[in-house]
Parts: structure tokens; C-alpha cells; sequence
């Protein structure tokens, strides 16, 4: 057999050798070592990076909690939210987090599907990163609604005071959207997380901690009768939550479609925001999975320089729509014929905010051009500080939508400038930090790499591994 | 002869221990042609076409996860359509209530949908693995630890109508298993 292999191999020539695929894992890495090393991760004693990151990141925590104390307080006043930019920071925020949880989903529903094995190593942390970033975007909704305690006016509630919804609002899809999104996310992400919190529970040798991971596994045995339900269950979720992910922030660009402002009444909108928001969220993912993988050195073997690759031609891909779509918005703004439209589009790029439209044309059209060059696609650095971009040009392409656009009503009596307010600054702020002290609680506490799915991939997952092909 | 376990409890099984794979997937051929139903291998991930090695059907999860969305589907047409357009009509901005406006109920419809299927999903899954729970008698087999890790088992139960100790301990032994053990309960 081993001779048969290498006569056939000789016979390739070097473009067909080319389409061999490079290995997933890297240094054959065994199913041991796997389990070892991202373990160990969680079992050994707390690193002093980690005690100095929290030392940031709890205090901005902190901040932000006591902002949003205050405006509950005082009211929501206390943003700069005022005629005629009625929403400002809360929804740009809003949109902006929530736009960054879609590659998490896509990563871990889109790319199962469509069968890319690469995702295996990166789904678990990129699932992680949707929850946290679902739970800060889900603050500014909340809260803008003004007096927090009648929040539950958003559920269809029977209740005695002649409120019922109106489920062709937009606003009520949104809370919908959003609520079943982040729910899906969760039960998609314990489901993948029980087969590798048995593993953790195995391993374990103090008694508290093995009664926790073995509660939290739920008795998982790894039994072939498991598994054809848990893949199945897993593939629904994946079937799920896909056509979801795209609902969701269509769902998003339906607040701003559906209404009658120049600017935001278009119909490309849903495919815009969403690959903006995968755009923004790749970005996101590698922030944080390069600095992860840099701390943890052996993980490059796992989220190898390939990976970092893929997801920069993904962050190219979608930028270059994200840019056709701008580019289609002032098209048809000048096509179109109508005067306000024009007039909106002027004012986003000529106008008082000029500096926001051109941040934003230059963070997610220009810069992201970078990665049509291999160098600079696989040098973790140059990919580091490139991503920074599109992280901070899908916050100010919110803000351009949002604010630009309402601060020239109608009539130009009613035309203004917003301005934020210190509670803004350290409320948006804070959310940074409460969705990093949130990952690193994970990285500590939960296995940041998806153990078996990356066993899976090995060579020798295959029950045929070493035996003649057929 | 090994044993785990309470030795005065009931016999759970017999399981073997295999090093890959490849030997776990093809020792289950032979335990399926042998003609045994109260049986089972574990691995630390799920292994391609072990369902067919083990002479298993598909999973029914998907059909009864229809019936979850189904559920989820109407649930949103009562919730919406049904007030909103009959019982309690709400106009707003003077858009009329009738059939017509129902394109503008979708997507919540959609949303519930998928929101009740995925419940579905992960609970019909758990409940039909018999999850979650505390211990299982395997759990008394030290060994079977590293079934999370990188070892490969069967386990034929005793309520196998063909289980007896004698050939179930030599069909393992034959079929190249290790550490062959008679698993008790609590």
C-alpha cells in the first residue's frame, strides 16, 4: 500500500500538489495534547496577565455600571439624546455590538454548514465573543426606552393597563430579533460546550470543581447513541441559526428602512448591514484571538497563520461589499432624482460631520485593501493593527447613519448638532470593558478551543485512517 | 478478571478498551454482525459513519424539531394576527388590519420559529440521551475517564438478551479490546 502511495505521488505535478490541503492542525499535534493543553489552560493557577487585565477591565466595568446607575436615577436625560438627534450613542452602540456578535454565528452555524474544517479551532471563542457582545448591545435598547422598570411593555403580557403590541413595528421585530438571537447563541454554544466540559470534568482532581464541570457536563458519556443526536441537535442549530443571523441585523437596518428619512429609506440596506456587521465582527475576532493565541503560544498550532489568512480575505471580501454598498447609496442618491436624498448625502459627506464619513469610507473601504497582499494577510502584527480599522470605522458608520442623518430634519429650524455627554463617553467606554472582563472569565473558566471538534479533524479521526483507499 | 464498581450491585456491562478509531469502528461491525442491541461505543468525538458501523437509523430529532417550529409558527400567527387584526384591531398610522398587512407580521412569525425549534433541538436531544444526569455506572471505571480524551471503549449491557459474561468478555478480547472489565453499578 505504502508503495502504491508514493508512486502515485510522484506522478503529481507541482500544481496538482498545490491542491493538497495544508493540515488543520499543525506539528501532529495528538488528540492527548489537545485535550492536555487547552485544558490546562483552566486547571492551572491563575496567570498574572490575567490578575492585571481584570485590574483594567473590572474598574471600566465598574464605570460603566454606575452610568447606567445614574441614568436610571436621573433619566435619560443625562445622555445627549435631543431634538432632532433622538437617537445618538445608544442605537450607534447599539447596532455597532450587535453587528460584531455576526461573525461569531457565521463562523460557527455558516461556515459548518458550507463544511470549512478550519472554523473548528475558532468557533468556540468567535461564539463567545457574539454572547458578550449581544450582552452590551442589548444595554442600549434596554435603557433608552427611559423608565427601565416598564421595559416589560415590550412583552406581549396580558395585563390591565390597554397596552398591547404592535407587532408591524419594526422596533417590536427588533426586540424579537435580537431576544432570539441571543437566546439560539447560548443553546448553541452550551450544546457545543457539554462534550468538553466532560472532558474538564475527567481531568479534574479537587472535588468542588469536578462536582461543578459535572453538573455543568450534564452526565455526558461520549456514547455513540449521544453522539448521533448531539450531531444531529448540533446541525439544526447550525440550520437555525444561519438564516437567523441574516434576520437579525436585516431586522436592524428595518429600523431605519422602514421609516421615511432620506438616507435611511433604501432598500439595500438588509444586505449592507449584514456584511458590515460580518465585516466588523471578523475584525473583532481576530483582536482578540491573536492576542489569546500570542499569550498562549501552543495554540498556534491550532489557530495556525492559514486561519488568520481565511479571515482576512473574509474581512476583504466583505469590506469590498460594504464599500460597493456606499458607493451604491450615492448612485442612487444622485440617480435617483430626489432632492432630499441628495441633499442627505451631501451633508454626510460635505457637511459638519464630514470627518465621520470620511473615517468611515477610509477604515472599511481603503484600509481593509491591505489584505489583497499575502504579507501582510499572515503577519500577525500588520493583521492586528489592520483590523483595527474596520473596528473603528463600523462604529463610525453607524454614527454617520444615525446622527448625520438626523441632524438635518426637515425643516432647517429644527436642524442641530448632537453632542455626547460625559455619561455617554464612559458608558460606551465601559462596555469595552465589560465585554473584555467578560472573555477573560471565559478564557479562565471554560475551554476557549472547541477539544473535540479539532480532534475530529485529525488524520486520525478517520475510522479508515492507514488503510487503502478504496 | 477486573472489575469497577460495588461487586454486590448488579452487573452493568462489559467494556473494552480500544486505542483508535479505526479499531473502534471496525470491532463495532462485528459486535452489530453478531447481533447484539444493548450495546454502545464512546469516543471523544463523534466518529464519521460510526452509525452505520453500529447499524443504526437516522437520528429522529429533525422530525420531531419540525413539530417544534411548527408549534413556534403558530404560536406567532395566534399571538400577532389574531388580536391585532380580529379580536382587538390596533390601527396605527392608519394602515389597515386586514390580510393584506401580513407580510408586516413575518418576521416575528419567523423569529419564534426558529426561537421554539432551537429549544427543541437542544432539550429533544437531551432528553433523548437520557441527559442530564449525575452518575452512570460506567463513571465507577477509572479507565473510562479518558473516554473525554484520546481512549476508545465498548460497553455490551447486561439487558443484552446474547449478554453473557463468558463470550461477551471473549467476543472484546477477540476483536482486539484492552483492559476488558465487568462493569458494576452503585
Amino acid at each position: 500500500m505504502s508503495e502504491a502511495t508514493a508512486t502515485i505521488e510522484e506522478k503529481l505535478s507541482d500544481e496538482e500538489k498545490q491542491v493538497v490541503r495544508p493540515p488543520l492542525v499543525l506539528n501532529k499535534r495528538t488528540m492527548g495534547w489537545i485535550s492536555s493543553y487547552i485544558s490546562s489552560i483552566v486547571e492551572d493557577k491563575t496567570p498574572t496577565w490575567w490578575w492585571v487585565s481584570m485590574g483594567v477591565t473590572v474598574p471600566l466595568t465598574l464605570m460603566c455600571l454606575a452610568c447606567l446607575a445614574y441614568l436610571i436615577a436621573t433619566g435619560v436625560g443625562v445622555w445627549g439624546n435631543n431634538h432632532p438627534v433622538g437617537w445618538a450613542w445608544d442605537i450607534t452602540n447599539f447596532v455597532f455590538w450587535i453587528g460584531i456578535g455576526h461573525a461569531g454565528t457565521l463562523i460557527s452555524a455558516i461556515l459548518f454548514l458550507t463544511r470549512q474544517k478550519w472554523r473548528t479551532s475558532i468557533n468556540r471563542a468567535a461564539e463567545a465573543m457574539t454572547l458578550f457582545a449581544v450582552v452590551c448591545a442589548g444595554i442600549y435598547p434596554a435603557l433608552h426606552v427611559g423608565r427601565v422598570w416598564m421595559a416589560w411593555f415590550l412583552a406581549p403580557v396580558p395585563n390591565a393597563n390597554g397596552i398591547w403590541q404592535n407587532f408591524r413595528s419594526p422596533l417590536l421585530w427588533d426586540v424579537f430579533a435580537v431576544s432570539t438571537y441571543f437566546t439560539v447563541s447560548v443553546l448553541f454554544w452550551y450544546t457545543g460546550l457539554i462534550p468538553d466540559l466532560a472532558t474538564i470534568r475527567d481531568r479534574c482532581t479537587s472535588k468542588i470543581k469536578k462536582f461543578i464541570y459535572g453538573v455543568m457536563a450534564l452526565g455526558w458519556r461520549g456514547g455513540n447513541r449521544q453522539w448521533r443526536h448531539y450531531e444531529k441537535a448540533y446541525l439544526i442549530l447550525a440550520g437555525l441559526s444561519t438564516p437567523l443571523v441574516l434576520s437579525v441585523h436585516s431586522v436592524v437596518s428595518f429600523d431605519f428602512a422602514t421609516s421615511v428619512i432620506p438616507g435611511w429609506h433604501t432598500t439595500i440596506f438588509p444586505p449592507y448591514f449584514v456584511a458590515g456587521a460580518i465585516f466588523g465582527g471578523f475584525a473583532m475576532v481576530l483582536t482578540i484571538m491573536i492576542p489569546a493565541c500570542a499569550i498562549y503560544k501552543p495554540l498556534h498550532d491550532l489557530v495556525t497563520i492559514n486561519h488568520v489568512d481565511k479571515m482576512c480575505k473574509i474581512i476583504l471580501l466583505t469590506g469590498s461589499i460594504v464599500g460597493y454598498a456606499y458607493l451604491m447609496e450615492l448612485f442612487i442618491a444622485w440617480y435617483g432624482g430626489n432632492p432630499f436624498e441628495r441633499a442627505a448625502f451631501w451633508y454626510r459627506a460635505f457637511g459638519p460631520y464630514w470627518w465621520a464619513y470620511a473615517a468611515m469610507m477610509f477604515c472599511n473601504v481603503i484600509a481593509p485593501q491591505m489584505f489583497w497582499f499575502k504579507y501582510f494577510r499572515t503577519n500577525l502584527l500588520w493583521v492586528w493593527i489592520i483590523v483595527q480599522f474596520p473596528n473603528m470605522g463600523m462604529w463610525f458608520e453607524r454614527f454617520v447613519i444615525i446622527a448625520t442623518t438626523l441632524s438635518r430634519d426637515f425643516t432647517p429650524s429644527a436642524w442641530g448638532m448632537f453632542h455626547p455627554t460625559w455619561v455617554d463617553i464612559c458608558t460606551f467606554i465601559g462596555t469595552f470593558g465589560l465585554f473584555t472582563t467578560l472573555f477573560l472569565i471565559f478564557i479562565r473558566f471554560l475551554p476557549m478551543i472547541c477539544m473535540f471538534e479539532v480532534k475530529a479533524v485529525l488524520p486520525e479521526a478517520d475510522p479508515h485512517h492507514g488503510e487503502a483507499h478504496h | 478478571m477486573s472489575t469497577a464498581g460495588n461487586k454486590s450491585a448488579p452487573v452493568f456491562g462489559i467494556a473494552a478498551e480500544f486505542s483508535c478509531a479505526r479499531d473502534l469502528y471496525h470491532a463495532a461491525e462485528k459486535i452489530r454482525d453478531a447481533g447484539f442491541r444493548k450495546w454502545d461505543v464512546f469516543s471523544p468525538f463523534p466518529i464519521h459513519g460510526m452509525d452505520e458501523a453500529m447499524g443504526m437509523k437516522r437520528s429522529l430529532l429533525g422530525k420531531i424539531v419540525f413539530l417544534g417550529g411548527l408549534t413556534g409558527f403558530f404560536t406567532a400567527v395566534t399571538l400577532e394576527f389574531v388580536p391585532t387584526s380580529f379580536l382587538y384591531p390596533l390601527i396605527v398610522a392608519g394602515k389597515p388590519t386586514n390580510l393584506f398587512t401580513v407580510p408586516a407580521f413575518f418576521p416575528i412569525m419567523f423569529e419564534l420559529t426558529i426561537l421554539i425549534s432551537a429549544f427543541t433541538a437542544v432539550f429533544g436531544m437531551l432528553i433523548m440521551n437520557g441527559l442530564p444526569r449525575l452518575n452512570h455506572a460506567l463513571f465507577n471505571w477509572d479507565r473510562f475517564k479518558k473516554v473525554t480524551e484520546d481512549k476508545f471503549f465498548v460497553a455490551i449491557e447486561s439487558g443484552d438478551p446474547k449478554f453473557s459474561e463468558r463470550s461477551v468478555r471473549d467476543l472484546l478480547e477477540s476483536l482486539g479490546g484492552t483492559n476488558v472489565t465487568t462493569i458494576h453499578g452503585d
